[in-house]
């Protein structure tokens, strides 16, 4: 309890010394407020399962949520490998990934405030879509949200285990980016999909970490029982498959550059 | 018991051969070539507790890569080394709570924050009290003379501030072996001065073991009365530092005080000119033809003053680094002392 006390604290520290590129970042994943207006014109005009207000909150929900499933881990450890600077956690007695947490723990206190503000310029440029979630489903969102993050940390993190064989693991991420891009939610809500490709998806991670917590925030409910089972299933398995990956990338780490 | 025993130690790499130019990256595209390099051969010494070693080779020799090996950072091809009763690579605890790894080059504390944050996540981390991480604080920060600098960031440090800094955070643990890699690199006289009699203070007060490797002789020669040579990943030799000088350097230097200018190329014919400005000048010159050659010189150029010493070890280190069959000199491989 005492290192993760002073794990959170030094590393808030940390974070707060680089707020302006945090900021930066929020305001750089804008992309859902963006679309908001693309997708609330087009619901004005056209036969669309949500209506123009409900796709004005299901964006600005996105948006919310996005920022804390946002997850960077994969760039610290390519970094960390390719330039051995990973060599001074490994002579610690304390496996890396418990620093790794609470810089994104704590990054995301960094970025409330910010992610406060644009809410707020949103339902002032949008009045007509101001509401209040209902707190239990705020409860429930959270709930998910919490399984959602170390769902997708576990999964960047094994994904960033590929630095011990290669000096672009991140290059990886982008092409889950691509797909986490049209399965999340992210860019439409998944109801304007096929029904097979929506049934295809909920057996990914990728629902689990942006469509159904925004639901669950617009009171529109959400499959929780299986949301759990799903992100525990792929977290669970990208743990192991991280362990696994670690101690073979261990056996390989040259420590260059130290 | 040692507190690191290396027997038989080996690291070998495969590195990827790539020839200049597209074709050279068509080919490779289509056939890797690769090639094994032997960064370490075979390498055998054990380090007693409180001893300072120091650690010479040129770059490349296998230095950096035997403290790697030596610390659990990378697993050996082969052989067998204990550190502090453990064997590295498993990276137990009790290991890792025994040693500490400074590279000069790297840094552990964070940039942005002041010293004293990384000291505080490294005391929590090594599981040491509030109260004692304080007291060690303040006993190293008072040996280091670093007890201004604490609370400003690191970022806002000189480098030999930095350095003292990274060293408190090294040793806030209090390991009993210390593996430092070039720790005085880039830092001034004054800076590297400290650091030394820091690292002697902290040995004799801990009785800590102490493997240092740096370009820098002085380190060696104010720290380490046993030195480990090793050339092309191989340990060609385990002894005094006095010892090594005395085996490797046939040969004195003659500060001359001339009593008139003398053209360069008549010196040369008394030895190597290793320096000359106006009326002094430095010769290098064999043993074995010194008597003869000082006898010359005292004919011939008829000095105002003269002197005889030892060549500068950095002078004799530098020397062997630039042997091209150092190895083949050095056979048959020596034991302690550079007995063959």
């Amino acid at each position: 309890m005492a290192k993760a006390r002073a794990l959170c604290a030094v590393s808030l520290a940390n974070m707060l010394e680089y707020r302006a590129e945090i900021y930066l970042w929020v305001l750089a994943s804008v992309l859902p407020l963006i679309l908001l207006g693309v997708w609330a014109h087009a619901a004005e005009g056209g036969a669309f399962p949500l209506s123009s207000v409900e796709f004005i909150r299901y964006f600005i929900c996105v948006f919310v949520v996005r920022q804390f499933s946002f997850i960077w881990v994969i760039w610290e450890f390519e970094e960390l490998v390719v330039s051995g600077n990973l060599s001074h956690q490994l002579l610690q007695p304390l496996n890396p990934v418990w620093r790794f947490l609470a810089s994104h723990l704590t990054e995301r206190i960094v970025r409330l405030p910010l992610v406060a503000l644009v809410v707020v310029i949103c339902f002032c440029l949008y009045p007509r879509a101001l509401w209040l979630p209902r707190p239990l489903d705020v409860l429930q969102a959270s709930g998910l949200l919490v399984l959602a993050f170390c769902a997708r940390f576990f999964l960047q993190y094994m994904m960033s285990m590929l630095a011990f064989w290669s000096e672009r693991a991140a290059a990886i991420e982008e092409l889950w980016f691509v797909v986490h891009l049209f399965l999340s939610g992210l860019i439409a809500p998944l109801d304007v999909y096929p029904e097979p490709v929506r049934r295809l998806t909920e057996l990914t991670p990728f629902p689990y970490l942006i469509y159904h917590p925004v639901n669950l925030l617009l009171g529109r409910g959400a499959p929780l029982g299986r949301a759990a089972l799903v992100l525990a299933a792929w977290g669970g398995a990208a743990f192991v498959v991280q362990r696994w990956l670690w101690k073979r990338g261990l056996d390989r780490y040259s420590a260059m550059g130290s | 018991m040692a507190a690191i025993s290396v027997s038989e130690l080996s690291k070998s790499y495969r590195v990827g051969v790539k020839q200049p130019g597209l074709g050279g990256a068509l080919r490779y595209l289509l056939r890797r070539e690769q090639r094994e390099i032997a960064a370490v051969q075979s390498v055998s010494f054990e380090v007693q507790p409180g001893e300072i070693v120091g650690f010479l080779g040129a770059n490349g020799a296998g230095k950096t890569t035997t403290l790697k090996m030596l610390t659990g950072l990378i697993r050996p091809s082969a052989g067998r080394a204990t550190v502090a009763g453990q064997v590295p690579f498993e990276r137990k605890r009790a290991f890792l709570e025994s040693i500490t790894l400074v590279l000069g080059q790297k840094q552990q504390l964070m940039w942005d924050l002041p010293a004293l944050d990384s000291l505080k996540v490294n005391a929590a981390v090594y599981e040491i009290s509030p109260r004692e991480a304080s007291r060690r604080i303040g006993e190293l920060a008072e040996m280091l003379d670093v007890q201004g600098q604490l609370a400003q960031p690191v970022r806002k440090l000189s480098l030999g501030e930095r350095m003292k800094c990274e060293l408190l955070a090294a040793l806030l643990h209090r390991p009993k072996i210390l593996l430092l890699d070039e720790p005085t690199l880039g830092l001034d006289v004054n800076a590297q001065d400290a650091m030394r009699r820091f690292l002697r203070e902290y040995n004799q007060r801990h009785l800590a073991t102490v493997l240092l490797t740096s370009h820098y002789m002085a380190d060696i020669v104010a720290l380490c009365p046993r030195v480990l040579l090793i050339h092309e990943g191989k340990l060609v030799y385990d002894g005094s530092l006095s010892g090594l000088v005395e085996r490797f350097a046939p040969y004195r230097q003659v500060r001359l005080e001339l009593s008139e200018p003398v053209e360069p190329s008549v010196l040369r014919r008394f030895g190597e000119v290793e320096a000359q400005d106006g009326l002094s000048a430095v010769l290098i010159v064999e043993r074995s033809q010194l008597t003869e050659t000082l006898a010359r010189v005292l004919s011939e150029l008829k000095p105002r003053d003269l002197g005889v010493s030892d060549p500068p070890v950095e002078r004799v280190i530098g020397k062997l680094f630039l042997e091209q069959n150092l190895a083949a000199k050095l056979a048959p491989p020596l034991g302690k002392d550079g007995a063959s």
